[in-house]
């Protein structure tokens, strides 16, 4: 499983402070989020932008992760503009297509971009890891963090484990239908990921315990923030406000 | 199922995360430090089952499996659906970051749900443990579809005509949920009956 494909990559982005990445990502959506109209959203956007040019993620990638979640805000437009009340644009025969419904359809896809491109240039830049330590140092609970450790350190040992029954089930013959004997199989397969996955925490318990765990694990690598992250911190907070004051 | 980021109103999404803090709140609370790994390979084990696609008529639809998450891990649902949606944000874009309260309350909740109305039934005998297997994927599915239509509703009237569709649209998928989140029940009531009580 290829996981962490934008944290693969050696822009500034991705090397500065995490810590410093969560809390601008924080505030820049907060912005985003209560931001009203057009042009304040589109403001947000040309940030997002900015820093994607910076943090230059794979292109393919990039493209289709940004189609995809356009799809609901491809839906939002079919659906909002006819049943928005509101002064009419355009007649198409009995339907009204409503000015303030297409202005609400462009506020939400701009903000919607906005939001999910700061996230990929400023959030998926870093390994999930580093962002759990960062979240260690900003105060979320440390058994979330330890849960999210191992939940995600299984994750690709589940996903083999997966494939393999999956490689036995079709070596006996198994074509996926709408019936009672694929659903029946799929739930096998689900139980036996489920079992399988009870079983390894009992044994990784017990080899937790032999090492020490007494509720937390001992950090070995320290983050320090630098000149580059306090200045980056300090362009991007002044930069919102700037947004805000401007619209 | 999963808002993406920008649509919900700033009103609808403080609502969530504050539901959704307490939640994962409670949870963590009642996870025993011996508990943590069981909790979180298990949910690795339900991220890797909502990457499997089940056909559908023409279509297919991905397991979603949360009635069968909360039947197995209770309160500590919450806590770790919101890790996967997190995960799922981050790395995929699925859902979003600021939505992710809206999101895990909308999931989680019926999970929890479904823990109390049936994770007592599961003991009983076959038929019993299937229908509660059935029900709790089936309604824990809908009540989710339902939360989300809700914050959207909440968030613009107009969002209405397009949250019935979706409603609509969830019912043959809660179908397939139940029948699969029920013979999961009977394998594991087979194979590991501990995992149940």
């Amino acid at each position: 499983m290829h996981l962490e494909e934008f944290a693969e990559g050696k822009s500034i982005l991705h090397n500065l402070d995490p810590r410093v990445k969560i809390i601008v990502f924080v505030v820049f959506s907060i912005f985003c989020v209560l931001a009203p109209g057009v042009k304040l959203p589109l403001f947000f956007l040309f940030y997002s932008l900015a820093l994607l040019f910076i943090a230059r993620p794979n292109t393919k990638a990039f493209i289709s992760r940004l189609a995809m979640a356009n799809l609901f805000i491809g839906i939002v437009w079919i659906f909002i503009p006819l049943s928005y009340k509101g002064n009419t644009y355009l007649a198409l025969g009995s339907m009204n297509v409503s000015q303030e419904g297409i202005q609400y359809a462009v506020s939400i896809t701009l903000k919607s971009n906005a939001v999910i491109i700061g996230t990929i240039a400023l959030i998926s830049t870093s390994s999930a890891f580093r962002l759990a330590h960062a979240m260690l140092h900003l105060k979320v609970p440390k058994k979330l963090i330890i849960l999210f450790f191992l939940f995600y350190r299984y994750i690709t040992v589940v996903h083999e484990e997966y494939l393999t029954i999956k490689r036995a089930i079709l070596l006996r013959g198994f074509v996926p239908r709408t019936d009672i004997h694929t659903y029946r199989t799929f739930a096998y397969m689900v139980g036996g990921l489920l079992i399988k996955s009870y079983e390894r925490a009992e044994e990784i318990y017990k080899a937790m315990l032999c090492r020490g765990f007494g509720g937390s694990f001992p950090l070995l690598d320290h983050f320090r923030m630098g000149h580059r992250d306090a200045l980056f911190l300090l362009l991007s907070i002044l930069t919102f406000f700037a947004f805000w004051m401007k619209s | 199922m999963h808002i993406s980021e920008g649509i919900l109103s700033p009103k609808i999404l403080l609502a969530g995360a504050v539901l959704s803090a307490g939640g994962v709140v409670l949870g963590l609370k009642k996870l025993k430090n011996e508990d943590i790994p069981k909790a979180a390979v298990l949910s690795s084990a339900f991220f890797v089952a909502s990457l499997i696609h089940v056909p559908l008529g023409p279509a297919s639809c991905h397991l979603v499996l949360n009635g069968l998450n909360g039947i197995l891990l209770g309160w500590t649902a919450f806590p770790c659906i919101l890790l996967s949606l997190a995960l799922q944000a981050v790395l995929f874009q699925f859902g979003g970051l600021t939505t992710i309260g809206v999101n895990s309350f909308s999931m989680a909740m019926p999970a929890v749900i479904s823990y109390y109305l049936f994770r007592t039934l599961t003991h009983k005998g076959k038929k019993l443990a299937f229908l509660a297997g059935f029900l709790a994927g089936s309604l824990a599915l809908l009540m989710a579809a339902l939360f989300v239509g809700l914050a959207l509703v909440e968030t613009e009237k107009s969002f209405s005509p397009m949250v019935g569709a979706f409603i609509l649209m969830n019912f043959p998928i809660s179908l397939v949920e139940g029948v699969i989140s029920g013979f999961v029940i009977l394998y594991l009531k087979k194979v590991k009956p501990e995992m149940l009580t």
